[in-house]
């Protein structure tokens, strides 16, 4: 406000011109209150007030329609000895243990293969990427139709390759159908892996690797010694992020499976939805995906940590 | 480059690339194919003999004419573009807002507000659809585009709060100090020097924000149920299912063509894609 007497356009300045709510707004807590406060609003409303909601929920016995009353630990207690909740959990924790190990690793060489220079580098990476944004449901239905017990062209080409003799039923088979889900989640994530890294890894000056290269180091051992550790800070940002992404995969396992054949692909998200949304039972439902949350807390404390390792440093 | 040889070259570029780029892209070639594919031809054992699944001599446009007279689809693309823009909008302005005060403004508790944004944009959709079900059907939301409209931003606004504050903060603090002294207010240096120049990151949070919104399916699959009130993903995945009969035809058509608004955008703004996904994981 010092600067007020300073201020030729009148239209601007901060004579008597200016409302009391100019006024408030220049005081920058004000401010900031009105800036924030139709954000925190939408978040209060729609992920506070539901994340309470649904602790309220798992300790009741709700369900569509019906109020429910409190019944404490009843339904945790319940999902502990539930052998389809044991299937999931042992499902999701392979699903996401995997999945990640090969989306890393594939991920990091297209990463390593588009950080060269080559003709038409731009065009390439733009496509890439197209299994990332086109919407989940609708290539995952793609897969579903190659897929197809009867129709499969993966099928077609195995055995014109000489690879099999009778058909794979894909989906059909308990063991094959999380291989299939691993398959097109590996599918869908390796270009987001790749671009992400591509990025972190231009950011690498290629100064260091002539002088490794100088040094005598060969190709292996610069990756290894000059960009690995370059590269590990945004790895694990990317990694903790697909964590929970893949952790709480619903989409996906939805529409390739539903859960089946005979729960073998049943994910935390696919079993809370069959049994709060499909059969209507809300409270258990609720318990089912709150599973979620202590991985997602983990997550949150390591990426919390790590960050602010990073700042002071 | 490879260094060496040129079989190097073949072997440890090339060749790996080539594989990488069909496989990813073979899905969507493989829609293509399905969709202009007459059904006598689709529906043939996978070991028949002349089969030639790669290509079809008689290319169709009955399945696209199916799906577009005799499903709701055009409706569920109106639906899915009313939804997404709507909440790209109300997200951009909430986190355009919030991004400025995170990032430029001194005020109690800014770091802790910044860290909670921050962890609910971790926060997975699955975890919270089940309580949100019932919320919006309290809300009598339900079966309404608002449903969707009014919970989409929650996993919008914060990658979109967090990428703003990256942009403003490579915004020179002088620029606004510079108008202050000029007699401009908070507010009007705010809206008329800052955010002008924060328009490129507006745009790369808002065809994020877009894209997501198209993709999203748990919520419109939890929320809706009118066939009419569908969005593209829960309609091609529900209702083109009669039963156990899969129209693969139909199926495809509808992948297709409700992937082509995302394709469409993607394609006119590549840079402000890559950016705003790489900005979003770097934090």
């Amino acid at each position: 406000m010092t600067f007020t007497t300073l201020a030729t356009p009148t239209a601007y300045a901060g004579s008597p011109r200016r409302g009391p709510v100019t006024r408030l707004l220049e005081d920058e807590r004000w401010l900031a209150l009105v800036l924030l406060l139709p954000t925190i609003a939408l978040l209060g409303l729609f992920i506070a007030y539901p994340f309470f909601k649904g602790v309220e929920l798992s300790v009741t016995d709700a369900k569509v329609g019906v109020p429910g009353k409190f019944v404490g630990l009843q339904n945790f207690e319940q999902i502990w000895n539930d052998g389809i909740f044991h299937v999931a959990v042992w499902n999701t924790c392979v699903y996401t243990a995997i999945t990640t190990v090969l989306k890393l690793a594939l991920g990091l060489w297209l990463a390593l293969l588009l950080n060269n220079n080559f003709k038409g580098k731009a065009f390439t990476r733009a496509f890439i990427l197209l299994p990332f944004i086109i919407p989940t449901v609708l290539s995952t239905l793609a897969w579903k139709w190659m897929f197809d017990p009867t129709f499969s062209v993966i099928n077609w080409m195995l055995y014109q390759l000489g690879i099999i003799h009778s058909r794979i039923n894909w989906l059909g088979d308990p063991n094959l159908a999380l291989v299939s889900v691993i398959i097109v989640n590996v599918w869908r994530g390796v270009p987001f892996y790749a671009i992400s890294l591509l990025a972190g890894l231009q950011t690498i000056s290629p100064e260091l690797h002539e002088a490794a290269a100088i040094d005598g180091a060969r190709a292996w051992q610069r990756f290894r010694h000059v960009t690995w550790p370059l590269l590990l800070p945004v790895t694990l940002v990317i990694v903790l992020f697909s964590v929970i992404q893949t952790f709480a995969d619903f989409q996906l396992v939805y529409v390739l499976t539903g859960g089946g054949p005979a729960n073998a692909t049943q994910l935390f998200a696919t079993y809370a939805y069959q049994i709060g949304i499909g059969t209507g039972l809300l409270s258990q439902g609720a318990t089912i995906s709150l599973a979620v949350f202590p991985v997602l807390l983990l997550v949150v404390i390591v990426q919390l940590l790590y960050i602010r390792r990073v700042e002071t440093h | 480059m490879i260094e060496g040889a040129s079989w190097r070259r073949w072997v440890f570029f090339y060749i790996p690339l080539t594989a990488f780029i069909v496989a990813l892209l073979f899905p969507f070639y493989w829609m293509l194919v399905t969709t202009v594919r007459p059904d006598g031809e689709l529906y043939r054992p996978w070991n028949a003999p002349n089969y030639t699944p790669f290509w079809t001599m008689h290319p169709t446009l009955e399945h696209i004419k199916d799906l577009l007279t005799e499903t709701l689809f055009g409706t569920w693309m109106f639906n899915t573009m009313v939804i997404s823009i709507a909440a790209t909008a109300i997200s951009l302005f909430c986190g355009l807002l919030a991004g400025y005060a995170l990032s430029r403004l001194k005020f109690p508790f800014a770091g802790s507000l910044g860290t909670m944004i921050f962890i609910t944009y971790l926060v997975p959709q699955t975890l919270l659809f089940i309580p949100l079900a019932d919320i919006i059907r309290n809300f009598r939301l339900g079966d309404s585009p608002w449903a969707l409209i009014l919970t989409y931003p929650t996993f919008l606004i914060p990658f979109c709060t967090w990428l703003m504050m990256g942009y403003f903060k490579s915004i020179p603090k002088e620029l606004e100090e510079c108008a202050r002294i000029d007699g401009a207010t908070r507010w009007r240096a705010m809206v008329y020097i800052i955010f002008p120049i924060a328009v490129p990151g507006i745009l790369s949070a808002g065809i994020f924000a877009f894209t997501l919104s198209w993709n999203e399916f748990i919520y419109a699959l939890v929320f809706l149920s009118s066939p009419d009130q569908k969005t593209v993903p829960v309609g091609v995945t529900s209702e083109l299912v009669r039963g156990d009969v899969f129209y693969w035809g139909e199926l495809m058509a509808g992948a297709l063509l409700g992937s082509i608004p995302v394709a469409f955008v993607y394609s006119f703004f590549v840079e402000h894609y890559v950016a705003s996904l790489t900005g979003s994981v770097k934090g």
